[in-house]
């Protein structure tokens, strides 16, 4: 495994931006993840390379930050708000509606590798929830039908346009 | 009431976060006119004068936050904007990097060349996909268009800043923590002091500004400290985002002027409650400030002093209302799992603890509690608040502490019926217009 031409141009200028390469881990680590969904131990091993660090310093790095991973997930990772504002707006019924059609529980993942279930802490859009992060995109205002639409245009490979927060009006 | 809008002064038309757009209304004009005539002390005392204090939580004075800076060191200083947003309940710095990216720039040029910054990073959450995107182009536009990069009309300070992404923890929205994760390392937080104006990024002076505080600093320097300081109240000056959630009829980001009436905000600006219900508690400044009953914010108004008077506290500004029919157990149930699940495990108060509060709490919404699990609860905050590296063990016992008093007979009808009055649930009453 090893960095493309155009990472490494990426990280020389990287390198000029910070002090001391250490700094580099996060940034190279999600160069590395948006390449490959997920960060190998061979990975692990390449980025610490990279910036003359001992291997252990990287690997707490991908195991303490919740949003880097170790293993291959689903091509879409459905990470779905629990936390205050969302509960109070439904989240839960959302949850159990994908359990229900994807047909598994929070945490897995479905046999075709196309989806896996999370539940996250909040996500900074509770004024627009229950809402779920997918990849670097947010779907807010989510019910039950809406979350069903937009897991069948996921799997039909319909792309979704990201735009400011909407915020809703309520009766 | 009409307020006077510093950091939402901008219609939101999709075009709002271009640097055309920033410039059509006045934008980088401060850097262009003001700087040239005001030394680097000047820009510090206006902020000074301006009595800003910080919004992304704790509200200390920024102005005299930066005069911690020790005067004859030669080590470089380093500017941090705190962008990591993780506070339940908020989401108003998010409007800002998404809307008006420009205006936290030229805000974080002007904090950098008070402070004699020799770099200065923005750190945005991970999980801000978008936020992260506009201002990487906005910073982009800045450097190609001069305003970085290059030294500052009229001076030869050169400004630079670099965007860089989190990966989810929020604690590392703590500074010491923040400092960690941009020398690449897990963002457990540091012991203090030494507080970060005297040794903080690469064991240099820095300063940590939130998003909300940083972007406010144009205005001020544009109209002159004083000026500032005739918004709000004597000793909450300015303007504020609160971005508000929950069970109100329009939920959203509003900037309100320090000192307006809470029962004003909520029944104007946040539309009242949903489908007319009533009101049965309020989260006011995030999820870690504690709640209050209808009673206690009937004479609030929103200010650092008047919502410390009604026993909570202004926070991030995240107002959470919650409307009669939800199960208060339940919630405090989501907002114990939430620390425990945060906790970065450095210090057994807090590690342990914040798992103590959430089982205990679980088991009482389950119909599994006792009596004297109400007590163990309160014993168990006792021993975490103040016996911790950072404050997010004060964190989770202040919702603990003021649930447990505020709706004690709704925790003991659990106990006693063996089970949630609510069967569990949220009740869902929402229906859009
Ligand atoms: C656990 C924890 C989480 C925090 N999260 C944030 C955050 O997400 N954003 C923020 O600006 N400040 C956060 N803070 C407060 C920061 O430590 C710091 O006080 C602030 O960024 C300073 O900026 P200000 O003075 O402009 O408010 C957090 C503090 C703690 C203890
Ligand atoms: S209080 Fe909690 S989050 Fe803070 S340092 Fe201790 S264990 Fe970590
Ligand atoms: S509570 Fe769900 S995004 Fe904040």
């Amino acid at each position: 495994m090893d960095f493309t031409d155009a990472e490494k141009k990426e990280i020389a200028y990287l390198r000029t931006r910070y002090p001391d390469p250490r700094s580099l881990t996060l940034p190279l680590m999600w160069m590395i993840q948006k390449r490959e969904g997920f960060v190998s131990n061979e990975a692990v091993d390449l980025i610490a390379a990279e910036l003359e660090i001992p291997t252990i310093w990287v690997e707490e790095v991908r195991s303490w930050y919740s949003m880097f991973t170790e293993k291959k997930e689903g091509k879409f990772v459905l990470e779905v708000c629990n936390n205050i504002s969302c509960a109070m707006l439904g989240s839960q019924d959302v949850i159990d509606h994908i359990c229900e059609v994807l047909k598994i529980k929070v945490g897995e993942t479905t046999p075709d590798g196309m989806f896996t279930l999370k539940t996250v802490e909040c996500l900074g859009s509770c004024g627009t929830g229950p809402m779920m992060q997918v990849g670097d995109r947010y779907y807010e205002l989510l019910d039950e039908n809406k979350v069903e639409q937009i897991l069948e245009d996921l799997r039909n490979g319909k792309e979704h346009e990201q735009k400011p927060q909407e915020w809703p009006e309520y009766k | 009431m009409s307020h006077k809008k510093i950091l939402l002064n901008f219609e939101r038309n999709g075009t709002s976060h271009t640097l055309d757009s920033y410039l059509k209304r006045g934008g980088y004009q401060t850097l262009a006119e003001k700087i040239p005539a005001l030394s680097p002390t000047e820009v510090m005392e206006e902020v000074k004068k301006s009595g800003i204090r910080g919004r992304g939580g704790a509200g200390f004075p920024a102005g005299i936050k930066w005069s911690f800076l020790p005067k004859d060191s030669d080590k470089p200083v380093y500017l941090i904007c705190n962008g990591d947003e993780g506070e339940p309940g908020t989401f108003k710095d998010r409007v800002i990097m998404e809307e008006n990216p420009h205006m936290l720039i030229e805000g974080m040029i002007l904090a950098c060349y008070a402070i004699n910054a020799k770099h200065a990073y923005i750190y945005i959450r991970g999980e801000y996909g978008f936020a992260l995107e506009r201002v990487r182009a906005a910073v982009k536009e800045a450097y190609d268009a001069g305003y970085l990069g290059k030294p500052l009309k009229g001076t030869n300070y050169v400004p630079e800043i670099t965007v860089h992404k989190g990966a989810g923890a929020y604690v590392v929205g703590d500074e010491t923590g923040l400092m960690n994760s941009i020398e690449g390392k897990k963002g457990q937080t540091r012991n203090k002091p030494p507080f970060p104006a005297i040794e903080g990024l690469y064991k240099c002076p820095t300063i940590i500004n939130n998003v909300e505080t940083l972007a406010s600093v144009p205005w001020i320097i544009a109209n002159g400290g004083e000026a500032y300081h005739k918004i709000g109240t004597e000793k909450s000056s300015g303007t504020k985002l609160l971005s508000v959630s929950g069970h109100v009829r329009k939920p959203g980001v509003y900037e309100v002027e320090l000192g307006y009436s809470f029962m004003d905000f909520l029944n104007n600006e946040a539309g009242g409650i949903i489908g007319g219900r009533k009101l049965k508690a309020v989260i006011p400044g995030g999820s870690s400030t504690p709640v209050l009953l209808p009673e206690d914010i009937k004479d609030m108004t929103i200010d650092y002093e008047s919502i410390a008077a009604a026993g909570s506290s202004l926070g991030s500004g995240a107002v959470i209302v919650i409307a009669e029919g939800t199960c208060m157990v339940k919630l405090l149930e989501v907002l114990t799992h939430f620390y425990h699940h945060e906790s970065c495990g450095q210090c057994t108060p807090c590690r342990e603890g914040t798992g103590w509060l959430h089982q205990v709490v679980k088991r009482i919404e389950e119909g599994k509690g006792k009596m004297e699990d109400l007590d163990l609860l309160t014993s168990i905050t006792k021993h975490i608040a103040f016996h911790t590296v950072c404050p997010l063990g004060d964190a989770a016992c202040g919702p603990v502490d003021s649930f447990v008093e505020k709706f004690r007979e709704e925790f003991e009808e659990h106990i006693k019926q063996g089970g949630c009055p609510y069967g569990g649930k949220f009740v869902r009453f929402q229906e859009k217009v």
